[in-house]
């Protein structure tokens, strides 16, 4: 019963909070993919940003003394939207779009997103320096939940406030993105101009506006997911770097364009990580009592060492690609 | 003006700014400015291959440059004493046939006469065994040798066979990442060869017992004679660097020289144009009967064989082999700015983007250092204190001023500074 | 005044002009039908009317406004619709929403249009919640064409309705067209089927190499032994 809470604890919850943050991150990279048609290197970028917006007005209210009974990092995500959303939709402005009316390349936008990457990881760094930050050395403590659970006989399943906020707020996000998507107008107009642009403009739906509302979409959930990990774990400028391939990986694995899909690839990446990062031989440690004594149970059973955790979006990357490169939900490819 | 004449302008141009740039920084300082540039040089010239001939996006530089610091690492460092008369040897052997027997066993799966769900049930599970049978013995192996030796150490040999085994060796891993991921659209190459060089930069930087990891490895000698060996002979410390890195420059530009030659002459000839057909209407070539796959394949080996070399002679002039200091952002994204800037396709862009962005990279960030250090003065002075780490946020500058530069050249100069050469054949 | 004239225009994609000179008038009643060989720019012509392509002499003017080269979307408000030849239905969404799409740049309440759109095609109305990727070819031509009339256009322009249907659909495609016309919409289209759509059409444009050759109306085009020696197979 202990091992199984062991496992609750390290996988299950740690995968559905990791899954959440993917989730959220692909969601942006898969719409900007389908819409505007080109592989937004700058995504990680964007959510560091919407991280950072976050901590400086959280910084703002400690300075006051202000403290709120949940954490102020959820209390300031709106307002740090709204500056991220404000932040993309300009270097949409002055750097896409002008390459977007020559007709450039899908890889050309990529070239220039890691432009975009670039500019802004060496602008928060120069402003915030390499270390790392947290919400919570402020004066606000991090809640830790214990659920007893000695009436089994085992461990308590741990977890953190943080983390049943963030659950919250991505079911939250994800129901009104659906809403959205499928019950108002430009939503529909949204979902057609990913279908079929050129029939989406001959049927007279403003294409530009679609743009914008695409960048708006994508930078909140950007901000909400950076946001999010910085409170799970820590705010470090290189948040972005790490997280670009798996929310990659996932909006791929989802189907390119598929919201859903980026939901479901994200979930899918953010349990294989810690499914691969686990350490098996905790599981398999009972099991030493039953079998022969020749046969050791090596204290090490990690499929994946840390250090490798990369690795693990890299290799079911690769699979689609090769194997259904439309991903789940069929969507774009070649 | 015509192109020829463009170009040479660029050229003295750039010879120019060279001059300016050692009367600023010492001629000691442009001299090692100048030799790591060469290195970049070829590197941006093996991206140029792959992206400007072959149309190939490969966003993976950092882990071909990162085989072939470790190549002539494993050449040309020591002999280390203690390796080859303890068990270390032993262990290895151990080690290699466990894989081998892996391997075999995954070929065979492979090639069972069996139907879908189970064949790939089978595969899977021999994946399995032959992981688990590898890392039974690689893992005491690895332990033993981090121990007993500390790494494996390396062969003693001259340097220059250490670069010609980083080109070899870097030409090989392209070859097996080519078969997989070549096939893919453009942008799915870049995010797939983005991870593979993530992939190696992680193995690299792990494998201790190979590499010494996270640890180092130096002093990595150099093929020609040391400012040192020169300080030894009586010549004064300023000129003995002058003299040194001259000599190291020499012998770069010469292999430059070279492989420019090489790739000018196949350009020019009937390979360079059937390679150019395919980069341009690739359903047009398959379809004409060229076997466009294994000619895309060649090019991507090609291109990463001299990345590795780059990445060799890099390691070699800065005698220091540190997995840990290889970042995307300089020894990936710095080359392609280098050859959209100077000019895809073209050898002599490419050349001049590589040195231009080499030295526009490195000033950026100690120009950026004078001007916070002026301002932190002035903060300092008006009351409000100086600015902290000033050095490593000028490093940042630097990133910033790149991803400028790759904007700008976008918008404004697509095609580059020294563009293709287009022959009109009417 | 006609309701659209399209006056000597020149256009392409950019390098040789694949119109050299192609003059177009129709009335609001008209049924209006291009005809001719392949690579004579019967399409070309339609996309250049919507915007699609750069004109770069003549104009085009639709109820006294000209609107060459004006932006595809900004043409619908006015009053235009087209029905591309390939691709012309949002396949992932479902039937109900691909007219609603039609409808996007109208502010009204569009139930009345759409339920004249299912009483026309009642087969839609059945499966108004299915994606429309999962309809057959002749489905999705109804709802192509349905998704164009909900803008309640004026002008409704179709290349090549009838192109890879079978026979029985083509016919169904033609009623629907001539139904549309009587209600009150005048229709430009471009066919490859050209006895067919010419016997229905009040005036027949036969083009060739992106210039005129015959103009008249449907009959009297098919009646006229040189066009039929040369465009019409005989």
């Amino acid at each position: 019963m202990d091992i199984l809470v062991f496992f609750i604890n390290k996988v299950v919850i740690a995968g559905t909070v990791l899954g959440s943050i993917y989730a959220l991150g692909a969601i942006g990279a898969t719409l900007i993919f389908g819409i505007l048609r080109f592989a937004h290197f700058a995504h990680g970028d964007m959510m560091t940003l919407g991280a950072f917006f976050s901590f400086l007005i959280a910084l703002l209210f400690y300075h006051y003394g202000i403290f709120l009974p949940i954490p102020m990092g959820f209390v300031v995500m709106p307002l740090a939207m709204l500056l991220t959303i404000g932040v993309a939709l300009g270097i949409d402005k002055t750097i896409y779009a002008p390459l977007r009316k020559r007709g450039a390349r899908p890889v050309t936008l990529l070239i220039a997103s890691i432009g975009a990457t670039l500019m802004m990881q060496g602008l928060i760094r120069l402003f915030f320096g390499t270390g790392q930050y947290s919400f919570f050395d402020y004066g606000e403590p991090k809640t830790i939940i214990k659920l007893d659970m000695s009436w089994a006989g085992s461990r308590p399943i741990t977890f953190t406030e943080p983390q049943v906020l963030m659950v919250i707020v991505t079911v939250v996000l994800v129901l009104i993105l659906n809403y959205f998507l499928t019950a108002t107008r430009f939503g529909k107009a949204m979902r057609a101009m990913a279908d079929n642009a050129d029939l989406a403009q001959v049927s007279g739906i403003n294409t530009q506006l679609v743009v914008r509302l695409t960048w708006v979409i994508a930078a909140a959930l950007a901000c909400a997911a950076g946001t999010m990990l910085s409170l799970d774990v820590s705010l470090k400028p290189d948040l972005a770097f790490n997280i670009i391939l798996p929310i990659f990986a996932a909006a791929i694995v989802g189907g390119l364009g598929q919201v859903y899909g980026a939901i479901a690839g994200g979930f899918l990446l953010g349990f294989a990580e810690t499914l691969g990062v686990f350490n098996w031989a905790t599981i398999l440690r009972p099991l030493g009592n039953v079998l022969p004594s020749w046969i050791v149970i090596p204290p090490d059973l990690s499929l994946v060492p840390t250090e490798y955790k990369l690795t693990v979006s890299f290799v079911i990357l690769v699979i689609t690609l090769l194997w259904r490169p439309t991903g789940i939900f069929k969507g774009a490819s070649t | 003006m015509n192109a020829v004449s463009r170009a040479l302008l660029l050229y003295v141009g750039l010879v120019v700014f060279i001059v300016l740039v050692g009367l600023w920084q010492g001629v000691a300082n442009i001299s090692l400015l100048m030799l790591q540039a060469s290195a970049f040089a070829l590197v941006a010239l093996g991206l140029n291959i792959q992206f400007g001939y072959g149309g190939l996006f490969n966003f993976g530089i950092m882990g071909m440059m990162m085989i072939g610091g470790f190549a002539v690492t494993f050449v040309s460092y020591p002999v280390s004493k203690t390796f080859w008369t303890g068990e270390g040897p032993l262990w290895l052997l151990r080690a290699f046939v466990a894989f081998a027997a892996g391997f075999a066993l995954v070929w065979a799966a492979r090639r069972a006469p069996l139907k879908g769900g189970w064949k790939a049930a089978l595969i899977v599970l021999c994946w399995f065994v032959a992981y688990v049978l590898y890392r039974s013995q690689i893992d005491p192996a690895a332990e033993y040798i981090e121990q007993h030796d500390g790494f494996v150490g390396g062969l003693g040999l001259h340097p220059v066979l250490g670069w010609i085994f980083g080109g070899i060796l870097a030409g090989g891993v392209a070859w097996i990442i080519g078969k997989i991921a070549l096939g893919l659209r453009s942008d799915y190459l870049a995010i797939a060869t983005i991870g593979i060089s993530e992939i190696i930069r992680a193995l690299i930087k792990n494998t201790d017992w190979l590499t010494r990891g996270t640890l180092t490895v130096s002093p990595i000698p150099w093929p020609v004679m040391t400012p040192g060996d020169y300080q030894d002979h009586g010549v004064d410390t300023t000129m003995s660097f002058i003299y040194a890195r001259g000599g190291y420059i020499a012998l770069t530009a010469i292999v430059v020289v070279i492989v420019l030659f090489l790739i000018q002459r196949a350009y020019a000839g009937p390979w360079g144009r059937m390679m150019r057909a395919i980069r341009d209407n690739f359903i047009a070539a398959n379809s004409m009967g060229k076997n466009v796959t294994s000619r895309q394949l060649e090019i991507f080996v090609l291109g990463s064989v001299f990345m590795g070399i780059g990445g060799a002679i890099l390691v070699s002039i800065l005698q220091i082999f540190d997995p840990g200091s290889y970042q995307p952002i300089n020894h990936t994204f710095l080359f392609w700015v280098m050859v959209i800037v100077g000019g895809a396709g073209n050898n002599w862009g490419a050349l001049l983007g590589a040195l231009l962005i080499y030295l526009v990279y490195t000033l950026a960030g100690s120009l950026s250092q004078t001007l916070f250090y002026w301002v932190s003065s002035w903060t300092t002075q008006l009351g409000w204190g100086a600015i902290p780490d000033i050095d490593s946020r000028s490093l940042q500058m630097r990133v910033f001023v790149l991803g400028v530069v790759i904007v700008l050249a976008l918008r404004y100069a697509p095609k580059g500074l020294i563009p293709e050469v287009v022959r009109r054949e009417r | 005044m006609p309701l659209i004239e399209v006056k000597d225009v020149v256009g392409g994609y950019g390098g040789a002009p694949i119109l050299n000179g192609v003059n177009i008038a129709i009335e609001q009643s008209d049924i209006g039908v291009i005809v001719g060989p392949n690579g004579a720019g019967k399409s070309t012509t339609l996309k250049a009317i919507f915007g699609l392509l750069k004109v770069t002499t003549g104009s085009i003017v639709f109820e006294g406004h000209e609107i060459a080269n004006s932006l595809p979307d900004k043409l619908v408000p006015l009053g235009l619709s087209f029905v591309p030849q390939e691709k012309n239905v949002f396949t992932s969404l479902s039937v109900e929403e691909n007219l609603e799409m039609g409808a996007f740049t109208r502010r009204d309440d569009i139930t009345g249009t759409l339920e004249e759109i299912y009483t026309m095609f009642p087969v839609l109305k059945e499966k108004r919640r299915q994606p429309a990727g999962e309809l057959s070819g002749g489905q999705r031509q109804m709802v192509a064409m349905g998704r164009a009339l909900m803008s309640k256009p004026r002008l409704l322009m179709l290349d090549e309705p009838s192109a890879g249907l079978s026979p029985r659909y083509v016919l169904e495609i033609f009623e629907h067209i001539v139904t549309v016309n009587k209600a009150g919409v005048a229709i430009l289209m471009v066919e490859q089927n050209a006895r067919q759509a010419l016997a229905f059409a009040s005036r027949g444009f036969v083009l060739s190499q992106g210039q005129n050759r015959f103009t008249g109306s449907g009959p009297e085009l098919i009646a006229d032994p040189e066009v039929a020696k040369s465009f019409l197979g005989g």
